[in-house]
């Protein structure tokens, strides 16, 4: 076999030509993906009920003893906060376990200079100044940046003041109120740890916005794949030039 | 000062108390504070044979509505403790004494009584201008107040300007009014929040006190935990209705008649740790939510600022502009979306202009 037949995927369309594509490497592994999944539908439910639970529907007729709307809405937004949290702890575990690129988001490399031009030239790169974008296996980055200061931070901002506001309920001396009942020596007014809980679910809607529409663009725009990633977790690159 | 030696079972029984009568009284009381029936027997066994415990209360920076819903107290009556289970030497709103006669007092209980009494605080002390604001017998409350505190068993900071700060430390603050755990370091202080608190939950925090001659259990910011430690919300007879999604969405609408939950109409109950829902007040016969407004939340740090009574989401202050976290984040994710929009359109035009297609690279 010659080293341009080496090169064809044997992928065929209809007139007979065969297609050559880039190099493909395994990025995100089933755990990684599994645990981005879960988070978005999590944290779908989490922001529409966290919502209501702050401006609740319109009332309700009847006896009390017919509805349960705000009890259910409420239950909704318990259980995907308590999945959300043990998928988190499960994702803290699997960086130990996981390739590299699973332990990208729980740190910056703020002591490398490479990392540093590269946000500069991702930057760049979204201002119109660059003709094209550097290839990243994992997150380019700009991306990491956003994703460890946007959500990694504040997911685990939200999983805690979210437990500290659950242990309200769950009562004194309840294993949420002995583990994240200090938050509240910190802010002694729980009404400030609402409003804190509140004000984070709207930095993760806004990186959630700019996270889907990163991962679009780029999909279209940069030389590599960037939602099929997510889901096959391969990564295909669309030319095999450097930098 | 002779009387402050006596035991509370003594003055009572002088006054034709019957045996009958205080053992009832342990008894109530020992269930009001939630503990079992062997505490009622070491209750009496306390009051019989312990001295009666000198208070000194002081009064600061305050509306003096701590004093007025103490007085109020049905169980127990404010009179039986004042005259009978603690010896109140100095409360400068209510005591016949005044003047140099007064200070007089103080003076003695601290050297008679060295790390014996206990010293009640309504009020705080004001800190800015070395304490000007607050002039209580000639010189600085906040002096005073240190003073006293040095040789004092126990601190008790009565209601929300004691223990929080209240409307004197809302902001901007002028007079750098701070809770008296600013400025008393080395005292266990037992804060009873609430603007007034609940007369029996007063009552009932000095009676632990001098009964057992220790602290109640408190909390993690320093309230007793059997009064302070469920919210308003987890007891309130109206909490069917917010399971339900049964608001008040106007004063007066249907709704409000039918007695159905405030939450919309800015009730802090959820956020109120207080004895308001299962005490209740004017000895048991209302309470705020019962009578068709909702909770403001007076026991809680910084009631104050925290936005509208009427309004369920705080608003936060910042740059001079206020809104509630919604108003903020919504306002930021349309920022985005018009970042993005922008963005979208300028790579398009990008894209159609340099003529660069995927088959170019």
């Amino acid at each position: 076999m010659t080293h341009k037949q080496d090169m064809l995927r044997g992928v065929m369309d209809a007139g007979d030509n065969v297609i050559v594509t880039g190099p493909s490497i395994y990025v995100y592994e089933a755990p990684v993906r599994l645990w981005h999944w879960v988070n978005a539908l999590c944290i779908t439910i989490l922001a529409i009920t966290g919502y209501f639970i702050g401006s609740p529907l319109p009332t309700m007729p009847g006896e009390a003893s017919d509805s349960f709307v705000m009890g259910y809405i409420r239950f909704a937004h318990f259980s995907s906060g308590q999945v959300l949290a043990v998928a988190f702890l499960a994702r803290i575990l699997w960086a130990f376990f996981g390739n590299k690129y699973s332990r990208q988001i729980f740190y910056l490399p703020v002591w490398e200079a490479a990392w540093w031009k590269g946000v500069k030239r991702e930057l760049r790169w979204y201002l119109f100044l660059e003709k094209e974008p550097y290839k990243y296996i994992g997150h380019n980055p700009l991306a990491h940046a956003a994703m460890f200061m946007m959500f990694t931070l504040f997911n685990l901002g939200m999983i805690i003041t979210g437990f500290a506001l659950y242990s309200e309920g769950a009562g004194r001396g309840s294993l949420p109120d002995q583990a994240f009942g200090w938050v509240f020596i910190l802010f002694p007014n729980s009404m400030d740890v609402h409003t804190i809980h509140h004000l984070g679910m709207w930095v993760i809607v806004i990186f959630a916005m700019i996270h889907i529409y990163a991962a679009i663009r780029e999909d279209i725009m940069s030389r590599q794949t960037m939602i099929s990633t997510m889901i096959s977790g391969e990564r295909q690159f669309r030319d095999e030039r450097e930098g | 000062m002779g009387a402050a030696v006596e035991t509370f079972y003594d003055v009572i029984r002088r006054q034709g108390i019957t045996r009958r009568s205080f053992v009832k009284f342990c008894n109530l009381t020992a269930a009001s504070l939630g503990l079992g029936p062997v505490a009622a027997t070491e209750m009496a066994h306390a009051l019989e044979t312990k001295p009666r415990i000198p208070v000194i209360w002081m009064h600061g920076l305050e509306c003096t509505c701590c004093s007025e819903s103490f007085i109020r107290s049905a169980h127990p009556l404010v009179k039986d403790v004042v005259l009978s289970m603690i010896s109140l030497d100095y409360d400068d709103t209510i005591m016949a004494a005044a003047g140099h006669q007064a200070e007089a007092i103080l003076e003695e209980t601290r050297q008679k009584y060295k790390g014996q009494y206990i010293l009640a605080v309504e009020g705080n002390p004001p800190l800015n201008e070395d304490g000007m604001f607050c002039i209580d017998g000639g010189r600085p409350f906040v002096e005073k107040l240190k003073e006293m505190a040095a040789d004092a068993m126990a601190v008790i900071a009565w209601g929300a300007c004691a223990s929080w700060g209240c409307v004197q430390a809302a902001k901007p603050n002028p007079t750098q009014a701070v809770p008296i755990d600013k400025v008393i370091k080395d005292k266990p202080i037992i804060k009873v929040p609430g603007c007034p608190p609940i007369a029996e939950v007063m009552t009932g925090v000095v009676t632990y006190v001098t009964t057992f001659g220790k602290l109640p259990t408190l909390d993690r910011q320093g309230r007793p935990e059997m009064f302070y430690s469920q919210r308003i919300h987890d007891k309130c007879y109206r909490r069917p209705h917010f399971d339900a999604g049964q608001f008040v969405e106007a004063w007066d609408d249907e709704s409000a008649r039918k007695g159905y939950c405030l939450y919309k109409m800015g009730c802090k109950g959820p956020t109120t740790y207080n004895a308001c829902s299962t005490v209740r007040w004017n000895g048991g016969v209302s309470f705020p939510i019962q009578s068709g407004h909702g909770c403001i939340g007076c026991s809680e740090e910084g009631f104050w600022d925290k936005g509208s009574f009427y309004d369920r989401l705080t608003t936060i202050r910042q740059f001079g502009v206020e809104a509630t976290a919604d108003q903020i984040g919504m306002a930021a994710a349309g920022a985005v979306v018009a970042g993005v929009a922008v963005h979208t359109a300028a790579t398009v035009v990008k894209r159609l202009t340099s003529g660069s297609h995927k088959s170019d690279s």
